[in-house]
């Protein structure tokens, strides 16, 4: 099995284009990946065993440092799974925040996604340019609920707080400035030749493929997939919301840079949406003071930045902690495609499909 | 070797009193109850094909919060699991969670082994449950969806469920030399880790420090 004409590469744990502490073991013949062995686990700190021994709203809090960069996407997801335990009904100007919230994490997500993956290929001038923006969205957050990256900002039933006199404008006035800038990125990306020899072609994978494969967001929509959780099982307030899901053609990495620049689109689309047509009315749905989800089971899935973020919660009924609590991480899940897409490919475009497949590993590792 | 000492009782000072370190043995419930779907409710049209292709396939069905389960028996597994994946008003054709629960009383089994199921196509999602043994193996189902083979190698790591046939079953999460299981139910909340593997008497040390504070 062991040819001589092939090298073993360790790449990571530590290694900046890793995004974190991934480590692959490359088996290289020349420069060309033969096989791939992605190891993970470094960041593992056991978070599911945490919340079976938390009470459920203390969870909340252990949800931000899953997907740190879109923590609010996780809380969502966790109290939509609790809310739909419980069956509680959440108001309408929370679900609408709910939306906002999200949609700006994604903006958020995608900002520092296209700074790394430029920048892991080259191209340094993104990577500034991005988290200039990135920076706004933080202010935003910042004023909502105080913080800056791990926001633990919602509540079972609704959420923790109103958000503050005049947000919603500042709101709409970043979704003008960032329209502007989203062409900024893709002038110095989408046409320019480094970044088409980098990308196109790199990593193709087909729809029935992916699907198999188990990717979801935007690297199975890169492939053609129509599949989003925010129109196929809408939650929060996004069967009210007028918005487009885009689709790629070729399902390489070019394809699945181009979906996430449409995101950033359709996100400000749906941000404006929801800020405008913000209904009034209570924040927080009838919850009891004592939560206690009755016996039973359910898995909630809902579309985060990097994909299908699932929760499977089993309560018992009679401990004020749930039973079992399980998350299905999209970045985990998509990270396993790894292997498939870098056979074949250059030392080089590893480190630029690890880009475009955007984990994160505190979500992969938990 | 790292399950060996006795889980400690004593919650850490950020857990509220009202949730204990660990669950207590008896207070265990025995599984979920998996309520069976009201009779006005018609079943989803893909449950009567794979009866009638799979005889047995379906040991119970549960409806419960919008969402069907269906409980399969281990051995039946696979050849419902390709059943659902090809079947015309089935295709599941993505499988977005395998994850398991641990219910250590119960008589049965002590694991339900979960397959949460969606299809692209139709759109509709279903999940599996298997209720298999402490010892019992299973086929794993990475031949009918690749993507099971890491969300396997999780379930393996956190619990000791044996997948046969799987392509590459090695502990995913947790160090390759890890003794133990760390989402079984049995398993200390706060384990020794490295500590107890390097110096065991300063773990024993540290333990009867931290537990006379805790008197005081």
């Amino acid at each position: 099995m062991f040819d001589t004409n092939e090298l073993v590469l360790n790449m990571g744990p530590q290694h900046p284009s890793t995004h974190g502490v991934l480590r692959v073991i490359l088996r290289l013949d020349g420069e060309k990946v033969v096989d791939a062995d992605v190891v993970i686990g470094y960041l593992h700190r056991g978070i599911e065993k945490l919340s079976e021994n938390r009470n459920w709203t203390q969870i909340i809090l252990l949800t931000d440092r899953m997907d740190y960069v879109a923590a609010a996407t996780n809380n969502v997801g966790y109290c939509e799974t609790v809310e739909k335990l419980m069956s509680i009904e959440v108001p309408r100007r929370a679900k609408y925040v709910r939306t906002i919230l999200c949609e700006l994490q994604r903006i958020a997500s995608h900002c520092l996604w296209v700074g790394t993956h430029a920048m892991d290929i080259g191209a340094m001038t993104v990577f500034l340019y991005a988290f200039r923006e990135r920076e706004l969205i933080l202010d935003l957050f910042e004023e909502f609920c105080g913080a800056r990256l791990t926001y633990n900002s919602m509540r079972i039933g609704g959420l923790p707080l109103d958000i503050p006199p005049g947000w919603d404008k500042k709101v709409l006035e970043f979704c003008a400035i960032m329209d502007a800038k989203i062409d900024e990125y893709e002038e110095l990306l989408t046409h320019n030749r480094i970044w088409l020899e980098r990308t196109k072609g790199i990593g193709v994978i087909s729809g029935p493929a992916a699907v198999a494969l188990g990717l979801s967001g935007p690297p199975l929509r890169g492939s053609g997939v129509p599949r989003d959780v925010r129109k196929d099982e809408p939650y929060a307030a996004y069967d009210e919301m007028q918005f487009d899901v885009p689709v790629g053609t070729a399902g390489d990495t070019y394809d699945r840079y181009l979906v996430r620049m449409e995101e950033f689109r359709q996100s400000l689309r749906i941000v404006r949406q929801a800020t405008e047509g913000l209904p009034e009315g209570p924040i927080v749905g009838k919850v009891p003071r004592l939560i206690k989800p009755p016996a039973g089971e359910t898995y909630h899935a809902i579309e985060s930045p990097k994909g299908e973020l699932g929760y499977f919660i089993v309560s018992d009924g009679k401990s004020t902690n749930p039973y079992r609590f399980r998350v299905r991480p999209p970045s985990f899940c998509n990270l396993q495609g790894l292997r498939t897409l870098c056979k074949g490919h250059l030392v080089a475009d590893v480190v630029a499909l690890i880009g475009s497949l955007d984990v994160v590993l505190g979500e992969v590792d938990r | 070797m790292a399950d060996a000492p006795p889980p400690s009782d004593k919650p850490t000072a950020s857990a509220a009193p009202a949730a204990p370190a660990h669950v207590p043995k008896a207070a265990v419930p025995t599984g979920p109850s998996d309520p069976p779907p009201p009779a006005d409710l018609a079943p989803p049209a893909f449950l009567a094909a794979l009866q009638a292709a799979v005889p047995g396939s379906v040991a119970h069905v549960s409806y419960w919060l919008g969402d069907w389960t269906l409980v399969v028996p281990a051995a039946l597994l696979l050849q419902t699991a390709q059943h659902l994946r090809d079947g015309a008003d089935a295709a599941f054709d993505f499988c977005s969670d395998v994850t398991a629960t641990d219910w250590p009383p119960r008589a049965e089994g002590r694991f339900d082994v979960i397959y949460c199921l969606y299809s692209t196509r139709l759109r509709h999602r279903v999940r599996l449950k298997v209720i298999l043994g402490e010892q019992q193996p299973l086929a794993s189902v990475t031949s009918i969806w690749p993507a099971a083979d890491w969300l396997e190698r999780e379930v393996y790591d956190m619990f000791g469920v044996g997948f046969t046939g799987h392509p590459d079953r090695r502990r995913i999460l947790m160090p390759e030399d890890w003794q133990g299981f760390p989402q079984r139910k049995d398993y200390p909340l706060e384990g020794p880790g490295e500590l107890l593997m390097e110096n065991p008497i300063d773990w024993l040390k540290l333990r009867q420090s931290r537990d006379q504070a805790d008197i005081e």
